[in-house]
């Protein structure tokens, strides 16, 4: 049990420290970096509650998917840091009021949340029944909120539609390779054979 | 048909398992390196290696100082300064070779009229330094004392296409 | 007190690091050997001896390659980002390693038999891509950070195709331990009946460990080498033995979940005298070679190939098995672990 405590002391604290390098850090792409240790540290967190299938879909999906694409996307600006902290003091006051104002937000809804007494004794139900999380969660998902689910589903394909449909053009300017064309070519079709005559070639 | 063949091959990536079974028959064949430093390939008779002066049975050094190959070397790599000696007879005083200018175009042992210097059959002589590739007239003769039999035997071989 | 200190954290701790050094001690001298056959492999292809020198047959030559980039100076350059720089191989080297914790040598033999193995696998894989991200951003060169971003995109696409073969792996075992899934391939080996999804993990393998034909990130006549260009000495060898820890990875990986693990091909006597991890071995050995013999037969893929291949043939080919598998199993009810 203490074993656990300091564990969970030493990742959380790990989770807060890389949070304030994320915004804290001068280069943007050490910034990424520190995300993404925030993300596994959390995951890191989440198999000390016993939720691993949580936990690598987290390293899977954000740290794995996510992450990348920003990291590629950081990489690829070409930021003048110097630009980039002049306006520092000019905008204090409003990026201060706005997160004066969030955390405000935070502390009104943590102070009023009241956590539901059935949701909460359902998670030592399912460990008790030693089911493992993936199948418990299955079971959730694919019963009770299965719509909602379903939902999400759809919501995702949509927009992963519209997203290819925004950006897909064809363009007839383009040559392209025609690789089934390609294949298809036989020697018979695209190599003839000449006999020249000795001295008649030209 | 010939579609369908077509199809079927590219499904069935027989060309790739064509490609892999010729690299696994290559595997079992018998491998045609020499093991070099141990072993070592079969060197012509004309083969124009690192430079030696020749003597003659006697002792006397072959050259007589003519200079036709100072005057053919393409990359003026030799130098020869030559003086009379007590006795009489013309010989050099200097002969440099900068080994690391010729180009092993042999034209200086076609040359020569006596048979002196000649390109032997020695192809080992890296060094680790420049100065070491600037060969003067005593590197050459201990070459050639130390070569005499390779190259007497090549130039033998080689007489009567002369 | 003393006592259940030693019960509770000591001594289990003690046999996690014996467990941990007898999987990573035959796992470097693996990847050691791994170097070595390969260079006899394709020098046997191509008609040559290979390392022959230190040692009889040149057993020694990985060791000797090793000592010799373990004396080098490790250079960084001065526009490098130097944290970052260091971190990019031991991230690489590290994740290789710690794979392994999870893949089954014998019934038991495992030394964290988590129910979500595969899962973990997967999360260890994608995560592979950082070092070599990581690595061409720090090295502050062009070469290197163009291999990288090849390198990313490239992991990233396959990835999503081998991950959809992880999930008919899946369907057909009806668990995420690998221990299960092993089990599960009793009577027949995944292969037999997934033997699509077979090829298409064992290509997304190639590409994800960056070898030849897909071997574009270190494509040496347009990049230099790629990544690493800018690494040397024990920085580059981590490099170096994470990206043949990972060929061992996907070797054993593809044979736990394809070819039945430490199964024996058939439960009857001369199969079942050799040991479970003896076959768990042999399987990984066996596509380990694979490895090396692709790379010494086939040419460099174009990059717009390789995106094809990865994006508009794997892609659909392991969506539709997925359908596919799902669609047979739930309809012959077949389905494993339902109820």
């Amino acid at each position: 049990m203490i074993l656990e405590a300091i564990v969970f002391y030493i990742f959380s604290a790990v989770v807060v420290g890389a949070g304030v390098g994320v915004i804290a850090a001068r280069n943007p792409v050490h910034s990424v970096l520190f995300l993404i240790l925030a993300f596994f540290t959390a995951a890191g967190l989440f198999i000390l509650m016993g939720a691993e299938f949580l936990a690598f879909i987290l390293v899977i999906v954000y740290v794995g998917a996510v992450a990348v694409l920003f990291l590629f996307v950081v990489m690829m600006l070409d930021i003048d840091f110097e630009r980039l902290r002049s306006g520092f003091v000019r905008y204090l006051p409003v990026g201060a009021g706005v997160g004066l104002l969030l955390l405000v937000e935070l502390v009104l809804i943590f102070g009023t949340w009241e956590v539901a007494p059935k949701r909460l004794s359902s998670v030592p139900v399912y460990a008790r029944a030693r089911l493992t999380n993936t199948r418990a969660l299955g079971d959730i998902l694919y019963t009770r909120y299965v719509f909602a689910f379903e939902m999400a589903g759809l919501i995702l394909l949509v927009a992963m539609i519209g997203a290819i449909i925004l950006t897909l053009r064809h363009r007839t300017e383009v040559r392209r390779q025609r690789i089934a064309a390609q294949l298809a070519r036989t020697p018979k079709e695209s190599v003839e054979v000449v006999k020249v005559p000795i001295g008649e070639g030209a | 048909m010939e579609a369908l063949k077509r199809s079927v091959r590219s499904v069935l990536f027989t060309e790739l398992l064509e490609g892999l079974s010729l690299t696994l028959r290559y595997m079992f064949k018998h491998s045609v390196t020499v093991n070099y430093p141990y072993e070592k390939g079969p060197l012509s008779s004309r083969f124009r290696g690192e430079h030696a002066l020749r003597r003659y049975p006697n002792g006397e050094e072959r050259c007589i100082a003519c200079k036709l190959c100072e005057a053919i070397c393409p990359a003026l790599a030799i130098t020869i300064e030559a003086e009379p000696r007590e006795d009489g007879s013309r010989r050099t005083t200097r002969y440099d070779i900068d080994m690391t200018k010729c180009i092993y175009c042999g034209l200086c042992q076609e040359s020569c009229p006596v048979d002196a210097i000649v390109e032997g059959p020695n192809f080992e002589f890296a060094a680790e330094t420049r100065e070491e590739l600037f060969y003067n007239k005593e590197k050459l003769l201990e070459n050639g004392d130390r070569w005499e039999a390779e190259v007497a035997k090549n130039i033998e071989l080689e007489a009567p296409y002369r | 007190m003393d006592n259940a200190l030693w019960t509770l954290y000591a001594r289990p701790a003690l046999i996690t690091v014996g467990e941990v050094l007898a999987i990573i001690v035959p796992l470097l001298v693996a990847v050691a050997y791994l170097t070595y056959a390969e260079r006899k492999i394709i020098a046997l292809s191509q008609l040559r001896k290979g390392p022959n020198v230190v040692g009889p047959f040149g057993l020694l030559q990985p060791f000797a390659d090793g000592l010799k980039l373990f004396l080098k100076e490790t250079v960084i350059p001065s526009g490098a980002s130097p944290v970052v720089f260091v971190i990019a191989p031991i991230l690489t080297f590290t994740l290789a390693l710690i794979a392994w914790a999870v893949i089954p040598f014998a019934p038991g033999a495992v030394v964290a038999n988590i129910n979500v193995g595969i899962l973990y696998l997967f999360a260890v894989s994608s995560l592979g891509v950082y070092g070599i991200i990581i690595a061409g951003w720090a090295s502050n060169s062009r070469y290197a950070f163009l291999g990288a971003l090849r390198s990313a995109a490239q992991m990233v696409s396959y990835e999503v195709a081998s991950g959809f073969v992880l999930v008919t792996v899946l369907l057909c075992a009806g668990s995420l331990n690998l221990t299960d899934i092993v089990l599960a391939q009793r009577h027949v080996w995944f292969v037999v009946p997934l033997l699509p999804m077979f090829v298409v993990f064992y290509v997304s393998g190639l590409a994800e460990t960056n070898r030849v034909p897909f071997d574009l990130p270190e494509g040496e006549s347009e990049l230099v080498a790629g990544y690493f260009v800018e690494y040397s000495a024990m920085t580059f060898a981590l490099f170096y033995l994470g990206e043949y820890a990972n060929i061992i990875l996907i070797s054993g990986m593809a044979s736990v979940l394809f070819l039945g693990g430490w199964l024996p091909p058939a439960p009857v006597v001369p199969f079942t005298w050799i040991p479970g991890p003896l076959w768990f071995a042999l399987k990984a050995a066996l596509l380990a070679f694979g490895f090396l013999w692709v790379r010494t037969t086939f040419p460099r893929f174009r990059y717009d190939q390789l995106m094809r291949l990865g994006w508009k043939v794997f892609l659909p080919l392991s969506l539709g098995w997925v359908f596919l598998t799902a669609a047979v199993l739930m309809g012959t009810g077949w389905l494993p672990g339902h109820g």
